[in-house]
């Protein structure tokens, strides 16, 4: 099963994505195509417990049933199944890694150029990073001190053997194997991720987050995410992402569920960077993610933060279920596409408790000859008195070939229920940057000034030093596509 | 300190539109440029500023910087503005979620930057803003509003000077800021623009109409038709084309 990676000059495909890089190291890789064996094998290769193997089992059966969906508002060829490899891992991580220390050096470099130290005399000390590489969690970072706090914060594979109860309460409690097509594939097929989870009443004293990179070519990345806060417990899990720039197509399709329980809080953003395709419409990431969280308990608060700047196709709703009383659930977004990138993305707020609020701030930008649709869904269930809901969504159109669309789905069961939608389209011209120059601003200036003013709402919601990487990242893909 | 020589210019990919302009504006004049309807001379105001949308064919442009001349036509706009150029836009161009303080904040310290000058803070700048501001008769309240979005026609125009005010170009080139102006604001707005004016300064103003060339008295007027400067003179000249029009500089031309 084991190949070597071919050295590949990957083409410079614009200055806009400088981690178009493949890293040169032996994998070792499954052969393409899916079936029970397959699903077996990566079980195993991962010393499984059989309640996981049973789990993934049932899913693949159930999705080997099923027709792949068409209904978003993205356009690409059927993906066939059986042409993608669903495991590649370094074979030098071969076997179960417990701290940074002991990662392969090449790995070791590759995050490093990612701006992800893994060494433990350079890494940021803000943040605990898992840093997940193909297939595999190659190091977590700060374990030790999160443990002191009682916290576990591990990849998932190590959760799976070492925190079984968890596992087993929380896997799929809150997007069943079943949920959808996509969920199903990777309830079967997923390789690693990371798992958190904090104690009751406890206070994460730093951020959390994982660094997902996909290297090996024509294989997908399936992880999943579980982060589970318990009573009064409090953490801000961060993720980012990058992919070699190629001209094939490749598949992520990534699952994360977050629990939070009886007044805890769990914030979770996203600063996403796949590899979005060139401007003919050549390769980048198919991006088709299931997110989701449940507020279980009473004044329970989920908060999603995404920047998506990247990817050829981006399909999820990051939701929150509004389940306790008085639980609040927060969707913040900027979306954008450049190039032909296309992206179908929004949230679900489901309102079921009694006084639960949430809010949706949604921001697509749509550049060249993208094309960027927001949708969202709010309902508000018969017994959720007293819910609120408000929601604003922005589209910004650069150029004149770019499209932008909005579908606001509203199901109100309880009168009761304040529901508030606005939303605005405007478009940067040339004339505009134009102006700007004219009174002493350059280009980058002037782009950062359009950027922020349109996504300040959303961008001061993430933590500051990921914000300052959103913004430039926004920044850089913009320029290239104004100027 | 402005030296236009035989300015030949079209659309990017269209027709010429000037066919030869040469004019020279020295400091502490003022010049006014009138012309009919499409004849160039808002290609000429946005030529100066920089604007992408057209080719220099022919003739070339240099402005006095310190002293120094300058090819102006090699800078980019934002650098043209760093060198005191301002053009107030016929039709200023509104930003959706930019505030005019926010704006005008990272303007001002762009240029002061440039200028080697000390950069404001947020606080020190607004009450600088809110001073200018009432100079030109605009509520503060629209400092936080976005640059230009839902201003009327007028109060557009009275921003365009309010940012001249706070830039302190050394030339301004004014495209019809009078126009669509009650008689208050006409005033008001001509008031800034003299404010403004300097010795070291200089103003190239485009307008149609003889009112307000009462408060804001140009030494030269030249008139623009077909992409030519077919005569200049000093304001009565003004005067004379209110009264008969163009029709008889065409003979002429
Ligand atoms: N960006 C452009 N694209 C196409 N045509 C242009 C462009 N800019 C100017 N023109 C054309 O060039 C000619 C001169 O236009 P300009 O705006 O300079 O006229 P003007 O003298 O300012 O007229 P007005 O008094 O109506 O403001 C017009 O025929 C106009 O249609
Ligand atoms: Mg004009």
């Amino acid at each position: 099963m084991a190949n070597k990676i071919q050295t590949e000059q990957l083409q410079q495909r614009g200055r806009e994505y400088k981690y178009g890089f493949e890293t040169v190291i032996e994998q070792d890789t499954f052969p393409k195509g899916l079936n029970e064996d397959i699903v077996r094998a990566i079980s195993q290769r991962k010393g499984e417990p059989d309640y996981l193997l049973e789990f993934r089992l049932k899913a693949y059966r159930w999705w080997a049933q099923q027709p792949a969906p068409t209904w978003a508002a993205v356009e690409f060829p059927p993906i066939d199944f059986q042409d993608i490899r669903y495991f590649s891992a370094p074979k030098s991580m071969a076997r179960p890694v417990n701290e940074a220390g002991e990662v392969d050096p090449i790995l070791v470099r590759t995050f490093q150029r990612l701006g992800i130290p893994l060494r433990e005399q350079e890494r940021l000390t803000g943040v605990a990073v898992d840093a997940v590489f193909d297939s595999v969690s190659v190091g977590t970072t700060h374990q030790k001190m999160l443990a002191e706090h009682g916290i576990i914060f591990c990849s998932f594979s190590e959760a799976a053997r070492n925190h079984p109860e968890l596992v087993q309460k929380y896997l799929g409690s809150v997007v069943p194997p079943t949920d959808n097509f996509y969920a199903a594939l990777n309830s079967a097929v997923f390789s690693d991720g990371s798992f958190v989870y904090i104690p009751k009443g406890v206070k994460c004293p730093i951020d959390l987050s994982t660094y997902f990179r996909i290297n090996a070519r024509e294989t997908g990345q399936f992880e999943r995410t579980l982060i589970i806060a318990d009573v009064g417990a409090e953490v801000s899990y961060v993720e980012g992402c990058t992919a070699p720039a190629r001209p094939e197509n490749q598949l992520h399709a990534a699952i994360v569920e977050l629990i939070a329980l009886d007044d805890a809080t769990i914030k979770y953003s996203t600063v996403q960077n796949w590899y979005g395709g060139d401007a003919a419409g050549r390769g980048g990431i198919y991006n088709f993610v299931v997110k989701r969280g449940r507020c279980a308990g009473k004044r329970s608060k989920i908060s999603w933060t995404q920047v998506e700047a990247g990817a050829a196709i981006t399909w999820k709703y990051p939701s929150v279920v509004l389940l306790g009383d008085d639980s609040v659930g927060e969707f913040y977004s900027v979306a954008l596409t450049n190039n032909q990138m296309q992206a179908d993305t929004g949230t679900k707020m489901i309102h079921i408790g009694k006084n639960t609020r949430s809010t949706i701030v949604a921001k697509g930008i749509s550049c060249d000859q993208s094309k960027n649709s927001y949708r969202g869904l709010v309902r508000i269930a018969p017994g959720a008195e007293n819910a609120r809901n408000y929601s604003q969504c922005d589209s910004m159109l650069v150029g004149d070939k770019a499209a932008a669309n909005t579908f606001p789905y509203l199901e109100v069961s309880n009168p009761s229920a304040i529901v508030e939608h606005e939303a605005t389209t405007s478009r940067i011209s040339a004339e505009q940057l134009f102006y700007l120059q004219s009174r002493g601003l350059d280009t980058e200036a002037a782009v950062s000034l359009l950027v922020n003013g349109f996504c300040k709402d959303v961008f001061k919601t993430l933590p500051l030093e990921y914000m300052v990487e959103a913004v430039n990242m926004l920044e850089l893909k913009l320029e290239h596509s104004i100027g | 300190m402005l030296r236009i020589k035989k300015l030949k210019a079209r659309v990017k990919d269209g027709p010429e539109i000037l066919h030869g302009i040469t004019l020279t504006v020295n400091a502490g004049e003022i010049h006014a440029i009138m012309g009919p309807n499409g004849s160039g001379k808002s290609t000429l105001a946005r030529i100066l500023a920089g604007h992408p949308d057209y080719e220099v064919t022919g003739g070339d442009v240099h402005f006095q910087v310190n002293g120094e001349w300058q090819d102006l036509l090699g800078m980019e706009p934002h650098e043209r503005a760093k060198a005191g150029v301002f053009l107030a836009f016929q039709y200023p161009v509104d930003v959706a979620g930019v505030s005019n303080v926010t704006f005008l904040l990272a303007a001002y310290n762009a240029i002061r930057r440039a200028r080697k000058e000390p950069e404001a803070d947020a606080f020190e700048f607004r009450e600088l803003l809110v001073e200018k501001a009432a100079l030109i008769d605009l509520d503060p309240s629209y400092l936080d509003r976005a640059v230009n979005l839902d201003f009327s026609g007028g109060e557009k125009k009275r921003n365009e000077i309010l940012q001249m005010a706070v830039l302190e170009p050394t030339l301004a080139v004014l495209d019809e800021t009078d126009s669509g102006l009650d008689v208050d604001s006409l005033r008001i707005v001509a008031e800034g623009v003299n404010r403004l004016h300097a010795a070291h300064r200089a103003v190239l103003m485009i307008t149609h109409y003889q009112r307000m060339l009462n408060y804001i008295t140009p030494q030269f007027v030249h008139i623009m038709m077909d992409g030519r400067l077919v005569r200049s003179g000093d304001a009565q000249l003004a005067h004379e084309v209110e009264n008969r029009g163009y029709d008889w500089l065409k003979e002429t031309a």
